[in-house]
């Protein structure tokens, strides 16, 4: 799957990282890493960490789109 | 009055038939033409869509490439861009334009093909700046970063444990490099022409905070020193580098960091506003010609592009911010299929971010406009706080370490150029704010190019000098 994060929007509070440790990390206090690719298998995680975003700085491609509890 | 509303009818039909029939041409494959593409659907327009883009990837984002990509952690080819919505498009990757026609409105490809236009979109965007010596140039274990597969031969050189990487060049690009190396353990020299790491962007001040993040984190940092010579083995492979100030290093891998040059070779005898820092265009994204006249058909987005800025003395301005290129590229689709009354002005406070040693560097509006600072927030002993940046008594930009969370305060005082110093944010303000000067360079040395260059007409922001035609 396909994401991006908007860095500027981003705020750093940092609630999508414990949601998809895999795909996300944090360096230091705020600067978020992430895998702009993450394999399809984390689909469920990265959705829900997209979803936590208070500031909606993650895109994700629309075809990846979908339930985040979707099974 | 009927002719008045017959006129206006002709017109509603030629643009409805231009949605529907016309062809518009994006040069530049990479994030700022993916964007137009998708708004320019976004907006209606149901016409024949062509990209054009000389590498032969579909859109990738390249801000992970000197971070995840480099640490080893994302692979070099992983960073595709996630797409907004379907885009019937005819993608022509992988072959670079060659030339512009205006008078037949065609571009020409690397391959000799003609690809017609009605539109024609520029967002051909920068590449690295090469290193100068041509002879060296050659030498393995030399690179520069730019593209995915520059990003994935870095890392393959930094994964092989070099004994020493050299990076010549103290920008965003080669701090964040030089922060990676020390993540993966290797020894590293940055050499920096100027004073300080990132003093284009951030002043001198500011700069010597991001040295002493580098020189804490091991990094062997070497100021006011520029690299004059590189010498390789027997075998063509870099070894050794020789600085300004006498010494030598030896080194495996060396990296140039040393900017970007506009993609503009390519419309060279189109008669285009084109120059060291992109295609002039105005404020709606229309280029201008050589004379400074705005085209109709011509747009610009993205990192090539040079606007005038309402909120800079309409400076004119090139940004190399990712924002940036996503922002004027909707724009300039919103331009290109819209009747005058309802386009729309690019006007955007320039912003960014860096992450390096563990630490969030993010700036918005343009401190290099300012001459003087204040820390307004936290603590710079700690690596945590806010800093406003003026002139003549209005704030033009802030930056932020580790502070992001602040940034929004400092971009709506920025927006209606508050006074400055600003008002104390009542949170975290330090025990003093007190303005002082922010030691920006001289802008006409060439040594620390800034990601936000002033263009404009103030002679001492670019020196510039105009040589009539000798006859």
């Amino acid at each position: 799957m396909r994401i991006v994060f908007d860095l500027n929007r981003c705020l750093g509070y940092a609630q999508c990282i414990p949601l998809a440790p895999d795909a996300l990390k944090l360096s230091g206090e705020e600067a978020v890493m992430y895998d702009p690719n993450p394999d399809d298998s984390q689909r469920q995680q990265v959705l829900r960490a997209v979803a936590s975003c208070p500031v909606q700085a993650i895109m994700v491609d629309f075809r990846d789109r979908g339930n985040g509890t979707a099974s | 009055m009927s002719t008045a509303t017959s006129t206006s009818d002709r017109v509603a039909d030629l643009v409805t038939s231009f949605k529907n029939n016309g062809r518009i041409v994006i040069v530049g494959g990479s994030l700022a033409g993916l964007r137009a593409a998708e708004a320019l659907r976004d907006e209606g327009f149901n016409g024949q869509l062509t990209v054009i883009g000389d590498e032969k990837h579909e859109p990738y984002d390249r801000p992970p490439l000197s971070k995840q990509v480099l640490k080893g952690w994302v692979p070099g080819d992983h960073t595709l861009l996630p797409r907004a919505r379907e885009v019937d498009a005819e993608w022509r990757l992988g072959v670079a334009a060659t030339g512009l026609d205006r008078k037949t409105k065609t571009v020409r490809l690397a391959n000799g093909d003609q690809v017609p236009y009605d539109r024609l979109l520029i967002a051909t965007g920068v590449r690295s700046r090469p290193w100068f010596n041509k002879a060296e140039a050659g030498l393995k274990g030399l690179f520069t970063i730019r593209t995915s597969e520059d990003a994935g031969r870095l890392q393959v050189a930094l994964a092989a444990k070099p004994k020493r990487v050299l990076i010549i060049g103290a920008g965003f690009i080669g701090s964040e490099m030089a922060s990676v190396c020390r993540e993966l353990g290797l020894e590293v020299t940055v050499a920096e022409r100027a004073a300080a790491p990132l003093i284009g962007a951030l002043g001198g001040v500011i700069a010597r905070v991001a040295a002493e993040m580098q020189r804490e984190a091991g990094v062997d940092l070497r100021t006011g020193v520029s690299v004059e010579k590189l010498e390789g083995d027997a075998g063509g492979h870099v070894r050794r580098a020789k600085l300004s100030d006498g010494t030598t290093l030896d080194v495996d891998v060396v990296v140039a960091s040393l900017g970007s040059i506009r993609n503009i070779e390519w419309l060279e005898g189109a008669g285009l506003a084109t120059g060291f820092w992109g295609v002039g265009c105005d404020a709606g994204c229309r280029a201008f010609d050589v004379n400074g006249v705005v085209t109709d058909s011509i747009f610009v987005a993205g990192d090539v592009a040079r606007m005038p800025h309402v909120l800079y003395e309409y400076q004119f301005l090139s940004i190399e911010h990712w924002d940036n290129a996503v922002y004027q590229a909707k724009i300039a689709a919103h331009n290109m299929v819209s009747l005058e009354p309802e386009r729309k002005p690019h006007l955007p406070l320039p912003r960014f971010w860096s992450g390096q040693f563990g630490v969030n560097i993010k700036g918005i509006g343009i401190p290099s406009f300012g001459d003087q600072l204040v820390i307004t927030q936290g603590s710079v002993k700690d690596r945590r706080f806010a800093a406003a940046y003026g002139k003549r008594g209005r704030i033009v930009g802030a930056i932020t370490f580790n502070h992001g969370k602040w940034l929004e305060y400092y971009e709506a005082l920025i927006n209606r150029s508050a006074p400055f110093p600003p008002p104390a944010p009542g949170y975290d303000a330090p025990a003093e704010m007190k303005p002082i000067p922010a030691e920006f360079p001289d802008p006409r040395t060439a040594t620390a190019l800034p990601t936000v260059v002033l263009t404009g007409h103030d002679p001492t922001d670019r020196a510039a000098t105009f040589e009539p035609a000798r006859r």
